[in-house]
């Protein structure tokens, strides 16, 4: 992991000398020419950075592989079609998977991208390719989508955490997805629809007790502080008021505060508590929220298990989105539904599907994508991108986009110029609004 | 009748479709046999030439087949929730009736003893019953939490059987609906808690003909089901109070799954395995817990259907073909 050294020298303090000149260049857009000297120039950046701040991610990671055949991308009545059907959406002309009958009456909301071609078919490499923007290559490490959506769009000021992993189970503690960004905006990870592990103050301990202690930690801190200061040392004073300022704002996390009404609609899987757990967060501030259904890699019985799957997915999704667009959440959040690959048009021996990367789909919805279309094609049996073809790349710049992150511009690692994407993707500019 | 010999059968017939198949079932005569395909058509093949006639219909897969009585009506229930009732004796079979009987897939449908009845039984968890003739509604009801998998008609015409996901087999009277008893086959159940995922169900089930025992088939064991590492497994109930007599098992079968069990008059059962480790036909006995006898069919085997007069086998396999064994020398 690459640790940034602070010169003031933290990276949060760095904008580089693209992103600066990307501010001009917007502050002239905008204004139609450089009035007002640095001042006004300032309060431009200042405007877009606000505005930004309120933009919220999230993913919903479909671990193991999603079949597009049986989602977003419906072959049926051929040969690799399998046995469920095509059904309209509220968006005429395109169709998805009958496994899909609330989310069809979502599609308004959608934008589906039926094109993408990451060509990796290994899940390690596949989720760390979606979750990235870039191929993993043993000289650089690169922070994930969560991590970077921390660093660019979080308010610290909500007392929550930028970066949320919601888990099927267990849980608890950090994950490790920042790279070069430093530990900082690595994920909280919550195991379910459960609080953060330890964040409630043991009743021993009085409220005078702890206020005492902390302010001896703050002191040592900050003598320590003084000399020997680094991104982990940042990072773990970080931590730590991160976590008490979490402790005080614990009522985000239960979900139980919400009613029965807005629970029987998300429905009673542990993926519709996540997703209510996630409106929750993001209503609160929380910048970037992963939650995770598992699983998908269904080499056998592929079509028993996408019945169960992505019928427990349909309902949770589409209320989540309904719900975000009834609350007028939709128009900052974008939501994206990954997976680390698709899966083989060709049905197995054991009616399953395999590994396939070269033919498959994600979705997005919600703030700066185009909503109600498809784009990019397949052909008829499902086995190739006829048009609209994009990759891992892409996606990453897409996603960026779609919240106002200018994703060509670089962070200053050690001294060097570290592009926040891959230079050599770029955005979907046809999905973005 | 032919003497039956289980330990001779062997592949006599092989026809090719055009598409994997996944169901089979042999007619009451045992003069034809019809398939079913992941193209959404079914296929008529004479027995022993092995003329085709293909039948179209269905917009999805057909799971579920069934003659009447006489052999002139065949009547199968497809994923998209269609029963086609069709004149399959006729030189040019045609759908005479078209029903949208279920909400989601159709996964099973059997006839009555003296064939008047039809049961229907699928996805949306509820048991339909049918006049065969006329494709009259007679009744229906939910039955279940989760998806039936199966069901039977107890020789007796008065029960019916129906079985789910979950391994929970229920025992019905037929005059009234009500539920008599529900036999525990939740050791058909089988999925791994890491995969986050349900596997497993009540594939098949069948009944002595002399009515005292009932057999559940499906897989156990599964270690890896998303990797096809489950084994086959049989359970054998008796009928009079529901108690689970015997677990039939097999060794080195580590990618197995019981996709249909059929009971011959002494109540062997023949069944057969697909799965990763190949197309197996296996015979259970009630004197013994692991199978008395197996023979490996050359393809993997999705459905299997007995006629036991004739002592013939029909296997609908991946590699598009329709096999047929004979149960003799």
């Amino acid at each position: 992991m690459k640790i940034a050294k602070y010169a003031c020298g933290s990276t949060d303090h760095i904008v580089n000398r693209r992103r600066f000149l990307s501010g001009v260049a917007g502050s002239v857009a905008t204004t139609g020419a450089v009035v007002g000297g640095l001042g006004t120039l300032t309060q431009g950046i200042a405007a877009a950075e606000i505005q930004r701040r309120d933009m919220r991610v999230v993913v919903f990671n479909m671990h193991g592989g999603l079949s597009q055949l049986e989602s977003w991308d419906p072959k049926p009545l051929t040969r690799t079609g399998g046995p469920f059907r095509a059904i309209p959406t509220s968006v005429p002309g395109i169709h998805v998977s009958e496994l899909l009958p609330m989310t069809a009456k979502q599609m308004h909301h959608l934008c589906l991208l039926r094109g993408v071609n990451t060509s990796e078919d290994d899940h390690g490499k596949g989720a760390y390719m979606m979750l990235t923007g870039r191929r993993q290559t043993p000289s650089a490490e690169f922070p994930q989508i969560g991590s970077v959506a921390a660093k660019m769009l979080h308010d610290d000021q909500t007392g929550l955490p930028g970066h949320i992993v919601v888990t099927p189970g267990g849980g608890g503690g950090r994950g490790n997805e920042a790279a070069y960004l430093g530990p900082k905006f690595s994920s909280i990870q919550l195991g379910g629809d459960k609080p953060p592990q330890n964040s409630n103050k043991p009743d021993a301990v009085s409220d005078e007790a702890e206020k005492r202690r902390h302010e001896i930690r703050r002191k040592i801190n900050e003598q320590f502080l003084n000399q020997r200061r680094s991104a982990i040392t940042d990072a773990y004073t970080h931590s730590y008021e991160q976590a008490l300022r979490l402790m005080e704002r614990r009522e985000v996390f239960d979900v139980s505060k919400e009613p029965d009404s807005a629970k029987q609609r998300y429905g009673s899987s542990d993926l519709g508590r996540q997703c209510l757990m996630a409106r929750r967060l993001l209503e609160n501030g929380v910048s970037f929220v992963q939650v995770t259904h598992s699983n998908y890699d269904t080499h056998n019985d592929n079509f028993n298990f996408h019945i169960e799957q992505v019928g427990e997915f349909d309902q949770a999704f589409a209320t989540f989105i309904d719900d975000l667009a009834q609350r007028g959440m939709l128009e900052k959040t974008l939501v994206v539904v990954l997976s680390e690959f698709g899966r083989t048009p060709n049905i197995n021996l054991y009616y399953g599907r395999d590994h396939w990367s070269k033919a498959w789909s994600i979705a997005m919805a919600g703030a700066g994508v185009q909503h109600g279309v498809a784009f990019g094609k397949t052909n008829d049996e499902g086995t190739e991108v006829i048009d609209g073809q994009c990759d891992h790349g892409d996606i990453f710049h897409t996603i960026l986009r779609a919240v106002g992150v200018d994703s060509s511009q670089s962070l200053i690692v050690d001294g060097r110029e570290v592009p926040i994407a891959d230079p050599a993707a770029e955005p979907i500019w046809k999905v973005l609004a | 009748m032919i003497d039956l010999d289980i330990q001779k059968s062997h592949v006599i017939h092989q026809w090719k479709a055009d598409s994997p198949l996944i169901a089979c079932r042999i007619s009451p005569r045992g003069d034809q046999c019809v398939s079913a395909a992941q193209d959404s058509t079914l296929q008529r093949w004479n027995i022993p030439g092995g003329e085709k006639v293909v039948l179209k219909g269905h917009e999805s897969w057909a799971h579920a087949l069934t003659y009447n009585t006489t052999g002139d009506l065949l009547i199968s229930g497809g994923c998209e929730g269609r029963l086609i009732w069709w004149s399959i004796a006729d030189v040019e079979p045609k759908a005479i009736r078209t029903i949208d009987a279920h909400q989601g897939w159709i996964r099973g449908v059997e006839r009555s003893p003296d064939g008047q009845t039809l049961v229907s039984v699928g996805n949306d968890r509820t048991i339909r019953l049918w006049k065969t003739d006329s494709g009259e509604k007679l009744a229906e009801w939910s039955a279940h939490d989760r998806h039936i998998y199966s069901a039977a008609f107890h020789p007796d015409g008065v029960h019916l059987l129906t079985g789910d996901l979950m391994g929970k087999i229920h025992v019905w009277k037929l005059a009234d609906r009500t539920l008599v008893r529900t036999l525990d086959g939740s050791t058909l159940y089988g999925p791994n808690p890491g995969q986050a995922a349900e596997f497993g169900g009540v594939r098949s089930l069948a009944i002595s003909p002399n009515g005292t025992e009932v057999f559940a088939a499906g897989t156990h064991k599964g270690s890896n089901p998303f990797g096809a590492v489950h084994e086959p497994l049989l359970l054998r109930f008796q009928w009079t109070d529901g108690a689970l007599t015997k677990s039939h098992v097999c060794d080195g079968i580590p990618g197995g799954l019981l996709f249909r069990a059929c009971s011959l008059n002494d109540a062997t059962v023949v069944s057969v395995s697909g799965g990763s480790t190949g197309g197996i036909l296996l015979f259970f006995n009630a004197t013994q817990e692991k199978e008395v006898h197996r023979a490996m069919l050359p393809n993997i085997a999705r459905d299997m259907d007995l006629h036991a007069a004739t002592g013939l086998v029909a296997s609908a396999h991946h590699d598009s073909h329709l096999r047929i064994s004979g149960l003799f020398a």
